[in-house]
């Protein structure tokens, strides 16, 4: 199934991230990186969404927010981690008001390291997260004809 | 026989041509802005994708809502190519584009039902143009049907430049695009998500793009419509056009940022006013 492959689209949200890695996301849409070319599109729409891309910590008030988008989001979806920060809370994770990284709120499928994570790593992420989409595209087609 | 054929071909080519124009046109864009682009089948694999997602109905009605959507849009487009009436043609495009703002009204969203609104503003602000290009039509050849039309000696556009310049400027609403992108928003997507198509994922959205797909084409060969004659090559000649007006279409889209629909408003029907109406008044002038 390689129709996911070609068309993965994005929604981009910021936990509690110092806004570090969110300029690094913005970045792969300029020209230079220009993830558009691998038909990436940046939406703003849960319900359109392929790829759930977050940036930053959780804290306690941005958890029920980032659940309800994953649930939003329809299947297949994965999860993308960028940044430390995301990863497992980087350095604000002895805050008193952060639960962690991202994982404290949603299965992760990917984490991409760095601080600020740099946009080839992020396009690195977001093309292994393209190949999960097909897996999990799979599995879910498995499924349906066990029914 | 011909009209048949005609029908069959716009319901086999319309997708295609359709798809292939939205993929040059994000090439094009991309191009424009500096940038490589995504292929020019990109829009043919989003589709495809959005037909293999998972589908989450908000209520049924909307699913229900939507298939009229297409279906309509594609009637219009097969009356039009088989040389329907025009006035029904644009009847029943109004028709479409009512069943997809009562699709966005059906769901709950504030964002979904703000962007049917602007959708309606939309209407308000291209419908007298639509109209207008109806009449026009008649009054410069006698007839409402589009066979006739476009079996003239001379092609419409002598009798009609004011009425072209008007529908080409409010194609500029009908294709989406910016400066009056207003009610799906298709760059500035974090203003108010995506506007009417919020509530619409998978393969309901696959169906919307797909009835856009077949509206473009169906615009573009009104476009087209105002350079067609009895002459064969006329048919190169309206070919032409199309091709260079959505290239305008698109620059436009680039180079404008989104306006205010009071902006929207005053600027169609002052346009509408001063090229569509003065064209018609001087035409019954002269007749």
């Amino acid at each position: 199934m390689k129709s996911l492959a070609k068309s993965p689209w994005l929604l981009h949200y910021d936990g509690s991230s110092c806004n570090g890695c969110d300029i690094e996301v913005l970045a792969c849409l300029t020209p230079i990186y220009d993830v558009e070319r691998f038909g990436v599109i940046n939406t703003g729409n849960p319900k359109h969404a392929d790829i759930f891309l977050i940036t930053g910590g959780i804290n306690t008030q941005n958890a029920p927010i980032v659940k309800k988008l994953y649930e939003t989001m329809p299947s297949p979806k994965v999860v993308v981690a960028v940044g430390i920060c995301a990863s497992d809370g980087g350095i604000f994770k002895e805050c008193y008001n952060i639960n962690g990284g991202v994982d404290t709120a949603i299965p992760v499928d990917i984490y991409v390291p760095g601080c600020a994570a740099r946009p080839e790593a992020i396009i690195d992420g977001v093309v292994k997260a393209v190949g999960l989409l097909n897996e999990k595209r799979n599995a879910m087609k498995a499924e349906a004809k066990k029914k | 026989m011909t009209k048949i054929v005609a029908i069959v071909l716009y319901i086999v080519l319309g997708p295609i041509l359709g798809g292939l124009l939205a993929g040059f046109d994000r090439v094009l864009s991309a191009r424009m802005q500096g940038r490589k682009g995504p292929p020019l089948l990109q829009p043919f694999y989003d589709v495809r994708k959005l037909f293999a997602k998972q589908s989450i109905a908000v209520n049924h009605v909307q699913n229900f809502l939507v298939g009229g959507f297409f279906i309509f849009v594609v009637f219009t487009g097969c009356l039009f190519f088989s040389g329907g009436d025009l006035l029904l043609v644009f009847f029943a495009l109004t028709l479409a584009a009512i069943f997809l703002i009562m699709a966005a009204c059906s769901a709950n969203s504030p964002f979904s039902s703000m962007g049917a609104q602007r959708e309606l503003m939309q209407m308000m602000a291209y419908e007298p143009m639509v109209l207008l290009v109806a009449i026009g039509f008649y009054m410069s050849t006698g007839s409402f049907a589009v066979s006739d039309i476009a079996k003239m000696d001379y092609p419409s556009i002598v009798n009609l430049p004011g009425v072209f310049i008007g529908f080409l400027f409010i194609l500029t609403i009908k294709l989406r695009k910016s400066p009056y992108d207003l009610s799906t928003s298709h760059h500035a997507h974090q203003e108010m998500v995506k506007g009417l198509t919020t509530e619409i994922s998978g393969n309901i959205l696959g169906f919307v793009e797909l009835s856009h797909w077949y509206e473009n084409v169906f615009l573009l060969g009104i476009v087209g419509l105002f350079f067609m004659y009895s002459a064969w090559w006329s048919i190169i000649l309206a070919v032409a056009v199309c091709i260079l007006s959505y290239c305008i279409e698109v620059f436009i889209d680039m180079v404008f940022p989104r306006v205010k629909w009071e902006f929207m408003l005053k600027a169609t029907w002052l346009v509408t006013m001063a090229a569509g109406v003065l064209n018609l008044v001087f035409l019954s002038a002269l007749k």
